[in-house]
């Protein structure tokens, strides 16, 4: 948190301006190059080893999926795919998964816990799990299927793109492990621009198809990928083609919200309307003369 | 009101019934909107913050049907449509005008077992949809894609439920007389003859 709670754009179950009173900071962003990457867990290890989670030790399913799962304590995951191109060829596709840091973040719009989640001036979509009430909406408004819930004490965790590193100049600690050079941090525009120069080199290499992986159904993302195939992103295990939040989410969070409320307060109002209009129904001396003469 | 001027109209049983299910409402209501609404989030603070909120509303809800089935199963012979609510809906701008004579409306006239089907069916959705999106209990089961489906059927049907209850609460207030049938179990013979004529007959027989 620290300096950058200044620069909060915004914060879940808020209807006022959050803190941000430096207004423009530059957006940041990770670059995940999966031409480059050998999938050696050293993020993953980094990871663990920085924010100080540990997983409890599951079995291996058969894969190098290990573990096979995003989890409350692990917050990114190598995930392995046996992709056979055209022509008997045999590709082995590895994709570091974990929060996206959308720019339109359905995790936030989801949360009904003011400020459990937030997002940052730089971009960064950050749970601050003191406020999380452990619902578990923002997993029905993540279209990348990325927060888990503990069972250790009920609250939401997801990769922070180390929030705390980033905010005193550092990288995050997955960029600082890769030994490749597969991951690549700084500003959003730096991030794009380099970018270019992999897919270029891409192309020349026979992956036509190599693009840029920065979903604009989400408003753009803080972690990008650099596809080989960029055609086929759901080939690097499901990773959507064309995701978004969900219209349900949108029309649970967008239309409802106010429409109902406004709904509840026009009835209240109608009856009370009507009362001082029209009165009310009262059974009268009339009535009661007509009931005593039937009786007899 | 002297005793010869009573019909009654509650058993014992069935105003505790009643009492039960509304405040197992209100309970869950408050507790409910504070998760649909940012502008209600403080009603959590009755709850004891957000978490407990999110952890009772669950089992208020779940009270709740429960308590709701003894309702059903009292009232639900005396909800069947006649040919006489059909008259009834025709004149319902005579009905909120005051102007209800003529009408020959039987224990319960169409508005209620129109509002008496609306809770049945609603309550039966929020339970469904309840327990898919229960955590951390019964939501890991579900596909998230349900997930979503079943977090908008369940504010919706809570909209619905709750609007029903406002009517519900104005009509009680604005026909005289009805509230102490839910408070004391009768009403004056005056007002059954004006507002449920056939109920009126059938008891005086
Ligand atoms: S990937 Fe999911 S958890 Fe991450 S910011 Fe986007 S919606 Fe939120
Ligand atoms: S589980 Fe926590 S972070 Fe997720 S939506 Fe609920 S309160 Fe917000």
């Amino acid at each position: 948190m620290a300096s950058q709670s200044l620069d909060i754009a915004r914060r879940s179950a808020t209807t006022t301006q959050p803190p941000n009173v430096r207004g423009d900071v530059p957006k940041v962003a990770k670059l995940i190059d999966i031409s480059k990457c050998i999938g050696c867990k050293a993020c993953q290890a980094a990871c663990m080893e920085w924010n100080d989670y540990r997983d409890k030790v599951g079995t291996c399913n058969g894969t190098y999926n290990n573990p096979p799962d995003l989890d409350a304590d692990q917050w990114t995951v190598m995930r392995f795919t046996e992709y056979e191109p055209e022509g008997g060829k045999l590709e082995w596709l590895i994709r570091k998964d974990g929060c996206m840091h959308c720019a339109d973040p359905g995790c936030l719009k989801a949360c009904p816990a003011p400020g459990a989640i937030v997002q940052y001036g730089n971009g960064i979509v950050d749970f601050h799990e003191e406020h999380c009430i452990g619902c578990g909406y923002c997993i029905t408004g993540c279209p990348f299927d990325i927060p888990r819930l503990s069972k250790k004490d009920g609250k939401a965790y997801k990769c922070t793109l180390c929030s705390d590193r980033v905010a005193v100049g550092l990288e995050p600690a997955c960029i600082k492990s890769c030994p490749t050079g597969a991951l690549v941090f700084g500003t959003k525009d730096d991030m794009i621009h380099h970018a270019e120069g992999r897919i270029a080199d891409l192309n020349s290499r026979g992956f036509a198809q190599a693009a840029l992986y920065d979903p604009k159904g989400v408003g753009g993302t803080h972690v990008m990928y650099v596809l080989p195939h960029g055609d086929k992103p759901e080939i690097y295990d499901r990773l959507p083609k064309d995701p978004g939040i969900s219209p349900w989410v949108s029309v649970w969070k967008g239309v409802t919200k106010p429409i109902l409320g406004l709904g509840l307060g026009v009835i209240a109002l109608g009856g009370f309307i009507h009362y001082v209009t029209k009165g009310p129904n009262e059974a009268d001396d009339e009535d009661a003369k007509e009931d005593k003469h039937e009786r007899r | 009101m002297n005793a010869a001027d009573r019909i009654s109209r509650y058993s014992s049983q069935e105003r505790a019934n009643h009492w039960m299910v509304a405040l197992l409402f209100v309970l869950a209501a408050l507790s409910g909107l504070a998760l649909f609404h940012p502008a209600f989030f403080f009603l959590s603070d009755f709850f004891g913050g957000g978490t407990w909120d999110r952890i009772l509303h669950p089992f208020l809800g779940v009270l709740m049907f429960l308590s709701f089935l003894g309702l059903m199963a009292r009232f639900w012979s005396h909800n069947r449509y006649t040919p006489a609510d059909r008259e009834w809906l025709k004149r319902i701008g005579d009905v909120l005008g005051n102007r209800e004579e003529g009408l020959d409306t039987g224990k319960y006239n169409a508005g209620q077992k129109t509002l008496f089907w609306v809770m049945v069916v609603t309550t039966i959705l929020l339970l469904i949809s309840g327990v898919i999106i229960w955590q951390p209990w019964f939501a890991p089961y579900f596909p998230i894609a349900l997930l979503r489906v079943a977090v908008v059927v369940h504010s919706l049907s809570a909209w619905v439920l709750i609007a029903g209850i406002f009517v519900h609460i104005y009509a009680a207030i604005w026909v005289k007389g009805t509230v102490r049938a839910m408070t004391r179990g009768y009403v004056s013979r005056a007002w059954a003859k004006k507002h449920h004529p056939a109920w009126y007959r059938e008891i005086g027989k």
